[in-house]
C-alpha cells in the first residue's frame, strides 16, 4: 500500500480529473446523436462504465473477502469493505441513470425487467453487507460473516447476464457501434476505471487510519 | 434537442452521488485524522520518553 501511495496521491487525482473531462468532451462535443434514442442516448456513455465498476468493486470484495478467509490477513479485509462502499456507489449511479434513461424510452421510470430487478438484488445484497459492517462492529466473527456475504453476493453477477438469456428481457443489448461510439464509451470507460481506483484507495486510507486508531487505543488502555 | 432534460438530469445526477460520496469520505478522513493525532499526543503525554 505504501508503494502505491505516491502515485496514487499525487497522479491518480490528476489523472481522473484529466481522462474524465475528456470523457465529458467526448460524450457532448464528439460523438455523434444515436439514430433511434437521440440526445439522451448519450447517458449510457456513464451508465455502462458505472456497471462494469460495479461488478468490479463487488468481485473485489469476494476476491478479498475469499483471501481474508484463507489467509486472516486483516488488508483484505479492509479491501473488501472499501470495494463494497466503491461498488454501492456505481451500482446507485447504474440505477439512477437507467431509471432516467428509461422514462423517455420506455415511458416508465422503472419495471421489473430481468436485468434491472438482478441490479435490485445485487444492490440489496451489498447494502445489507454494509450494514452488516456498520452495526455489528469491527469484530473478526463479523468480519468473516461479511466476508461469506461478499462471496455468496456477487454469484448474482453471472446470474444477472443468464437471466437476460432466460427470460429475454427489454434491456437493450449492444452488439455493433460506431467507431466514434466506441472510442467515446474506450475513454469514459477509462475515466470511470480511474475514479474507481482513486475512491478505493481513499477509502482504503481513511480505513487504515481506523485501524491505526484501535491500535493507539489498545495501547493507552495498556498504559494506564 | 428531445430530451435533453433527462440528458442534464443523469449527468447531474451522477456528479451529485460522486461528489457526495467523496465529502462523505474527505469529512470522515478527516475526523479519523483528527482522532489520531488527538491519541498520539495523549500518549506522548503519558509516555514522554516513548515519543519520537
Amino acid at each position: 500500500m505504501k508503494r502505491f501511495a505516491p502515485f496514487a496521491d499525487n497522479v491518480l487525482p490528476w489523472l481522473t480529473l484529466t481522462t474524465m473531462i475528456a470523457a465529458l468532451a467526448m460524450v457532448f462535443l464528439y460523438v455523434p446523436n444515436e439514430r433511434v434514442q437521440g440526445l439522451v442516448q448519450r447517458i449510457f456513455y456513464f451508465h455502462l462504465p458505472s456497471a462494469w465498476n460495479t461488478f468490479l468493486g463487488f468481485f473485489i470484495v469476494a476476491g478479498a473477502g475469499a483471501s481474508y478467509l484463507w489467509q486472516g490477513n486483516r488488508f483484505f479485509d479492509l479491501l473488501a469493505q472499501a470495494a463494497a462502499e466503491i461498488g454501492m456507489v456505481f451500482c446507485t449511479i447504474v440505477l439512477i441513470t437507467g431509471s432516467i434513461w428509461a422514462r423517455p424510452i420506455w415511458g416508465v421510470w422503472w419495471t421489473w425487467d430481468p436485468r434491472l430487478t438482478m441490479v435490485v438484488v445485487l444492490w440489496t445484497i451489498y447494502a445489507a453487507y454494509l450494514l452488516l459492517r456498520h452495526l455489528g462492529g469491527d469484530t473478526e466473527q463479523i468480519a468473516r460473516y461479511a466476508a461469506v456475504l461478499g462471496i455468496i453476493g456477487v454469484l448474482d453477477i453471472p446470474l444477472l447476464h443468464i437471466a437476460v438469456r432466460l427470460w429475454r428481457g427489454i434491456h437493450p443489448k449492444v452488439d455493433k457501434m460506431a467507431p466514434e461510439m466506441l472510442w467515446t464509451l474506450l475513454m469514459c470507460t477509462v475515466a470511470f476505471l480511474c475514479l474507481f481506483t482513486w475512491m478505493l484507495w481513499l477509502r482504503l486510507r481513511s480505513l487504515s487510519l481506523r485501524e491505526e486508531i484501535t491500535t493507539l487505543r489498545r495501547q493507552a488502555v495498556a498504559t494506564a | 434537442m428531445e430530451h435533453i432534460s433527462y440528458l442534464f438530469a443523469a449527468f447531474l445526477a451522477v456528479w451529485i452521488v460522486i461528489f457526495f460520496y467523496l465529502f462523505s469520505l474527505s469529512r470522515r478522513h478527516r475526523d479519523l485524522a483528527r482522532e489520531v493525532e488527538a491519541l498520539r499526543q495523549m500518549m506522548e503525554q503519558k509516555n514522554p520518553s516513548r515519543s519520537t
